[in-house]
Parts: structure tokens; C-alpha cells; sequence
């Protein structure tokens, strides 16, 4: 096998697990659009505000602190404690479940009804203020998050690949257990989707509304429920970009990695974000191996977006999206 | 985000106090303490509005006369940081650090026309060591040209004088910062012999999966970089994965600070980067500023950046602009000066070794001197290294001296190219 094709093969492959990396964040997405039609935009935000939390609780710092001393005079920062991992998740869910809560009661349920641009316009908002919030309770700093999975090269595929191929790929462990991960997560959502009272009715709110509401489900309960879902999404997609790159500002960013993702695999469909985010990621890295030394690299921020244009032209709903079609 | 009992305590100076204003000297920041490169911003920050609470509340201010300060929220975004320049200009600053590269690209021209000095210390335009075309601009110490070539000048002592057949990767921020060593790179490699590689990487620079792939597969010698934010921190990380050696890893200096090589914990061990200034709280000032500012409580941030590599940096910064007004004062003989006479005090600037040791920064930065002509100081810098260990960065090097015969051709290439686009006759302003 030529060099060129061997290096195009690790390239597809890593592109594969930088894939599941973005799907898990589409997914988020994907739960509430599904549920209620909101586009959130704050999602991105919602991984970051996940993974402070989590950082903040094991390493035992001061919610707040900086307010405090400002105010006070005083310089606390730790309380001296720290949490084991599974506790500290524990308790970064149960704030995501809070979150959910305020969200729904403070402000979706006075925009019931709202045109969808209103209902994106608040998540929008609910982005700032939810960066600012988490900066001012657990600080600008950079923090370094160890949740135990492994990093670096997988020995394993090295010299499996080694044996077949006479070249060793480099694949980061990390990205692996971050696809086992989200196969577990997915696994998991459908089951309850589809095997659960509450998966039911979750599904039903999400075919129609109206007629959900009038069998007697609540439309608040469900709401709050999407967004703990989509809140426990967001940490897992949390944790495992906060351990790749260290807990700083710019994994709210992360969401701009979704959204051509969500353009290709459609807004409604989990199996979709999985199978556009290995597109995309498939897509990005040979792209990149074989036009980035042409054209000066650089290319996987724009590439994935023109990817994804190019599917809407074709299909617009997206691969795995519903066709929604309009008798005038 | 940051309320600071300092903030409140200017404020309050401010409003009781309203004709002082007309007796102060406004030196603002154009800061950054949010959005995703707030890590960086929030330490320069502290350490630059820090020292001027130490001359304030140690001496009275400069000359006797009180710093106003100021901060301005760019959130190192060129449109914001323009906005805050037309909120600043109407106030007669002293002299305004941008702290982004494409945020001085925008002011230089708006900066020439209103007559405002700025301070790009070791970042900016590289051209604008040429006093006689860009007046107005100043980046002493050292600029980014002077940092590649000190890298490669490093490098060539550490390979016995020759960098023949050598493979060397600039790992870069895609962006007008990312590209200024290109040009100072590839001449090098023409006059040295070792072949260039050069690798984009986009903003803000999580994935850098593709990027760590084709460096695997080059097998370079060397990897330089070129990052900033979470480029960097990402870029230590995807090296130690793919297992780079960590000492063949070489960053700018603003690619060297403690959040840069902590979220990789000890697989950054080694990793080297370039130091403008010196670190860490051993230096006599740090006894003043407890005294003065720390035990009083009006330090301008948490307490828990100070003394780390980027606060020493706006530490280093605000030293110089005191030392530039000192400067300006004794010219001038007039201790509440204007913006035209801080250009003065720029352009004469002298730092000796004796001067930085009275200002108990003994060793910190290099002795430099500014002219008319040449606003780019020594361009010296030396080579630290990561201790993931102890937790420090430690100097490895002496200051090392960049290739100034080939940076000054350079420097006059583009400025008078700069120049003759823009109508500009150089001289030096009376």
C-alpha cells in the first residue's frame, strides 16, 4: 500500500473520532429542537458552564469567590477539599438539573407560543448571560479537568496497524473512549425515548404539541426534562473537550463545530447528528490532507461549512431530518 | 467581570475629586477580561493596572502628578477594541496598549492622524521600528521578527552553528499575529540552509488534529510556534499525544505563560518558549507592591495571577510607560504632560541595568535604548523552559541577541513600502 494512501487511511480514521467529538455536541442540540423547536443557541455555553461546574466541585473551589473577595476584602478561593470524579459529576448533574428548571420556569414558560425566532432570540441571550454567570462563579482562569480517561497515542491501534500495514496510526485515546462514550449516551437516549413512560412522552410532545397537551401531558415537565437531557449532554461533551484542550472560554465555542453537523444530519434525527458528525469529520481531515498543503491549510473551520451547503442545496432537511412539506 | 475594590476606589477618586482630573495622568488599558482569550488578558491587566497602584500610592503618582486609570473591554476583538479607541481618544491618553495584534493594525493610521502614542511591546506591526515612518508606534523591547530570529539563533547554538538539512514546522495562529514571523523564517532558511514548513491553524484552535497528523508524518526537527489562547494549551497537549520531544518544542512568548502548559499537566514537561522579561515574584518590587498594594487590598484582580509569566508582562508594561512619562517630564520640564510630549519621553527612553535594579526589577529585561529612528528596543530575549514538576518555568538561556542587520532590512522594506502607500514622508517629528 502506498505512503500516500496510508496516510489518507489515518487521516479518514482520526477524522472518524474528531466526528464523534462534534456529534456529541450536536446531540444536545438535536434533543431540544426535537422537543420543543428551539434552535439553542446556547448550548456551546451550556458545555462550558458543565464542565467549570464539574472542574469547580472536584477541586473544591468557592462558587463565587472572586464576588466575595471583591466585596469583602477577603482572598478565598478553595475550600481546602476535593471531590472524587463520580461525586463531582453527581453533582455537576444535579446543577444541570437546576439549570433546567430556571430555564423552563423563568423563561420559556412566559414564551409559550412565541414565534421560533423569539424562542431562538432567549437562548441567545441565555448564552451571555450563562458565560458571564459561570465566569463570575468559578473564575476566568484556565483549569486543567482529569476525569481519568486516558490520553495520547493508543498503543494498541499503533501496533495493530503496524502489523497489517507496516505503518503504526496515531489515534488518541482519548477520542476513542469519547466514541465509546457517545455510543453508551446514544444507547441510552433511545431506550428511553423509546422504552419509558417518559421517553414516550417525550416522543409524543415532539410529533405534535397540541396533541400531546391534550392527552394530559405536561408540556412544562417535558421541557424541563429536554433540557436536563440536553444539559447532560452538554457535560459529557463538556468533559471530553475540557480534558483534550484544558475548562476555558473558548469551549463554548465548541457549538460552531455542531452546526454544520446538525445542517447535514438533520435537526430531528439522533442517528443523524452521529452519521453528520462523521461526515464532517471524515470529510474535514481528507480534505485537508489532500487540498490543505495546495491551498496553505487551515482549511477545517470553512470546510465542514461548505460541505454543509452543499448538502442543504440538495437536501435541505438535512440527511436523517423530516421533510416538512406546506399545502398552500 | 471583575469588580475590584480598586475600581471602586478610582471611581470614587474620580467623582469627589473632579478638577484633579485636569492634574493626572491618563494612561488607560485596552483590556481583555472576557470572551475566549480572557486567560491572557486578565493577568496583563492586573499586573499593568497593578504597578500603577504602586506608584500612586507609594509616590504620589509620576512626577507627583496621579495616574488615571482606565480599562476599555475589547475582548480582543478588532471592532470592539476600535470602539474603544474612539471612546478613549477624546480623553488625552498618555499612550494606549492594544494588546492584539489586529487591533494595531487598525489604530496605527488612526493613532498617526490623532497624535497618540501606542505601545505594542512585543507584538503589533514589526515595521513600526521604523520611528521615522511610524512616529506614533512603538514596540520595545522586542518584536515578533526579533523573536524568530532569536529562536533560530537558539537553535543554531544548540546544533553546533548549522541548521543544514534540518526540518523546521512554524505551527501558526491563522491570523495577521500568526503570519509576522513567516517572511523572518523563510528568509533564514534561505541564508541557514533548513528547510521551512509552515502550518495554519484556525481560530481559536481546539482541533488541531490535522495539523499534529502531517507534523507526524514531516518528522521535523524542530516545531516552533506561533499561538495564542487556547491555540496554544491545545498545541502542547496534541504534541505530547503524538510524543513529540517536548525540548524540540519552541513557543513565542505569547505562547509561554503557566495556562499555556498546566491543562497538559506533566506531559508538557520540556516545552520551551521564548522570555522578553524575567518571572516569578524574587524581584525587590514585589516588596512594595505587598506594602503598598497587595496588603492594602487594591489589587486589581484576585490575588492569584501575580508574579505568573503574563503578569509580569503587564507589569513590565506599565514600568515602561512610568519610565517613558519620567522621561517626558524631565524633557519638557512640566510634570503634567500630553500625549505629544509622552511621544518624547518614548523616543528618548533610555533602560539601563542600574535603572532597572533601582526600580527593583534587577535583571528583569534587557537595557535597551529608543530613538527617533528605532522604537524597537534591543529585540533581546532568552529561551525558558517547562518544569510540569515544580510547576515554574525556568530560564535556560542568557538574553540572546536576534540577527539585527537582516531584521533592520527587513523593517526598512516594509515600512518604506508602508510609506510610499500611504503618502508618508519619513522623518522624525519635531
Amino acid at each position: 500500500m502506498s505512503d500516500t494512501l496510508l496516510f489518507a487511511l489515518e487521516a479518514a480514521a482520526n477524522g472518524l473520532t474528531a466526528g464523534v467529538m462534534y456529534a456529541l455536541v450536536a446531540l444536545g442540540f438535536v434533543l431540544i429542537f426535537k422537543a420543543s423547536g428551539i434552535f439553542n443557541f446556547s448550548q456551546g455555553v451550556m458545555a462550558l458552564f458543565a464542565a467549570l461546574t464539574l472542574v469547580g466541585l472536584q477541586s473544591g473551589q468557592i462558587p463565587f469567590s472572586h464576588l466575595i473577595n471583591a466585596i469583602f476584602g477577603t482572598r478565598l478561593h478553595y475550600f481546602g477539599w476535593s471531590l472524587p470524579t463520580l461525586v463531582a459529576i453527581a453533582g455537576t448533574v444535579l446543577v444541570m438539573v437546576a439549570f433546567a428548571w430556571l430555564v423552563e420556569r423563568y423563561i420559556f414558560r412566559h414564551l409559550v407560543n412565541q414565534e421560533p425566532i423569539i424562542l431562538f432570540m432567549a437562548t441567545i441571550g441565555l448564552a451571555y448571560f450563562l458565560e458571564g454567570f459561570g465566569d463570575l462563579m468559578w473564575g476566568a482562569e484556565v483549569k486543567r479537568l482529569d476525569v481519568g480517561i486516558p490520553q495520547g497515542m493508543s498503543l494498541a491501534v499503533d501496533e495493530a496497524t503496524f502489523n497489517w500495514f507496516g505503518y503504526g496510526f496515531y489515534m488518541d485515546t482519548l477520542e476513542l473512549w469519547a466514541a465509546l462514550i457517545a455510543a453508551i449516551l446514544v444507547a441510552g437516549l433511545v431506550i428511553f425515548s423509546q422504552y419509558t413512560k417518559q421517553g414516550r412522552a417525550l416522543r409524543a410532545v415532539a410529533d405534535d404539541h397540541q396533541a400531546a397537551l391534550s392527552v394530559g401531558i405536561s408540556l412544562r415537565f417535558i421541557w424541563v426534562m429536554v433540557w436536563t437531557l440536553a444539559g447532560i449532554v452538554a457535560l459529557v461533551a463538556g468533559m471530553m473537550w475540557g480534558a483534550k484542550s484544558g475548562v476555558q472560554f473558548s469551549l463554548s465555542l465548541i457549538a460552531l463545530k455542531a452546526l454544520p453537523v446538525l445542517i447535514l444530519g438533520g435537526f430531528t434525527s439522533i442517528p443523524g447528528a452521529i452519521v453528520g458528525g462523521l461526515i464532517i469529520g471524515v470529510g474535514e481531515k481528507l480534505f485537508d490532507f489532500f487540498m490543505g498543503p495546495l491551498i496553505g491549510g487551515a482549511t477545517e473551520n470553512w470546510f465542514a461549512y461548505m460541505l454543509a451547503l452543499v448538502f442543504l442545496l440538495f437536501r435541505p432537511q438535512g440527511l436523517f431530518g423530516e421533510k416538512i412539506i406546506e399545502r398552500v | 467581570m471583575k469588580m475590584t475594590r480598586l475600581t471602586a476606589a478610582l471611581a470614587v477618586t474620580m467623582t469627589a475629586a473632579a478638577p484633579a482630573i485636569a492634574e493626572s495622568l491618563f494612561l488607560p488599558n485596552m483590556s481583555y477580561r472576557t470572551g475566549p482569550f480572557a486567560p491572557g488578558g486578565i493577568p496583563f491587566a492586573d499586573g499593568y493596572a497593578d504597578y500603577f497602584t504602586l506608584i500612586n500610592e507609594r509616590d504620589g503618582g509620576i512626577g507627583g502628578v496621579p495616574i488615571r486609570y482606565s480599562e476599555c473591554e475589547t475582548a480582543y476583538n478588532t471592532e470592539r477594541g476600535v470602539e474603544c479607541y474612539q471612546a478613549l481618544r477624546g480623553e488625552n491618553p498618555l499612550v494606549l496598549q492594544p494588546l492584539s495584534t489586529g487591533i494595531t493594525y487598525q489604530l496605527i493610521p488612526r493613532t498617526m492622524q490623532d497624535g497618540i502614542p501606542m505601545h505594542t511591546m512585543g507584538y503589533g506591526r514589526t515595521s513600526a521600528v521604523n520611528g521615522e515612518v511610524f512616529n506614533w508606534t512603538f514596540n520595545y523591547p522586542a518584536n515578533y521578527w526579533d523573536g524568530a530570529s532569536v529562536i533560530i539563533n537558539y537553535l543554531l547554538e544548540e546544533n553546533d552553528g548549522s541548521l543544514d538539512d534540518k526540518k523546521i514546522v512554524l505551527l501558526y495562529h491563522n491570523s495577521a499575529y500568526g503570519r509576522e514571523p513567516i517572511p523572518t523564517l523563510t528568509r533564514l532558511s534561505e541564508r541557514l540552509g533548513y528547510e521551512l514548513l509552515t502550518i495554519g491553524v484556525d481560530s481559536p484552535g481546539q482541533e488541531q488534529g490535522s495539523q499534529w497528523l502531517q507534523i507526524r508524518r514531516e518528522r521535523p526537527d524542530y516545531v516552533i510556534m506561533w499561538g495564542w489562547g487556547v491555540m496554544n494549551s491545545t498545541a502542547v497537549q496534541e504534541a505530547a499525544n503524538i510524543r513529540f520531544p517536548m525540548e524540540n518544542f519552541i513557543g513565542v512568548w505569547w505562547s509561554g505563560s503557566q495556562q499555556d502548559v498546566l491543562p497538559a499537566g506533566e506531559a508538557a514537561h520540556g516545552y520551551k518558549a521564548l522570555a522578553m522579561h524575567g518571572t516569578g515574584t524574587d524581584y525587590p518590587v514585589y516588596e512594595d507592591l505587598q506594602q503598598y498594594v497587595y496588603d492594602r487590598g487594591l489589587e486589581a484582580g484576585t490575588g492569584d495571577e501575580i508574579g505568573t509569566v503574563l503578569y509580569s508582562r503587564g507589569m513590565y508594561a506599565a514600568m515602561l510607560a512610568v519610565e517613558a512619562a519620567r522621561t517626558a517630564q524631565e524633557i519638557h520640564g512640566v510634570a503634567n504632560i500630553t500625549p505629544a510630549m509622552m511621544r518624547d519621553g518614548m523616543a528618548n527612553l533610555v533602560i539601563t541595568e542600574e535603572r532597572m535594579a533601582e526600580l527593583g526589577l534587577p535583571d528583569f529585561g534587557p537595557p535597551f535604548e529608543v530613538s527617533c529612528q528605532n522604537h524597537g528596543g534591543s529585540g533581546q530575549a532568552m529561551i525558558q523552559q517547562w518544569d510540569a514538576h515544580a510547576g515554574e518555568w525556568n530560564l535556560i538561556t542568557d538574553w540572546i541577541e536576534p540577527d539585527r542587520e537582516l531584521i533592520m532590512e527587513m523593517v526598512m522594506e516594509d515600512s518604506l513600502a508602508y510609506a510610499a502607500e500611504n503618502d508618508i514622508e519619513p522623518a522624525c517629528l519635531n
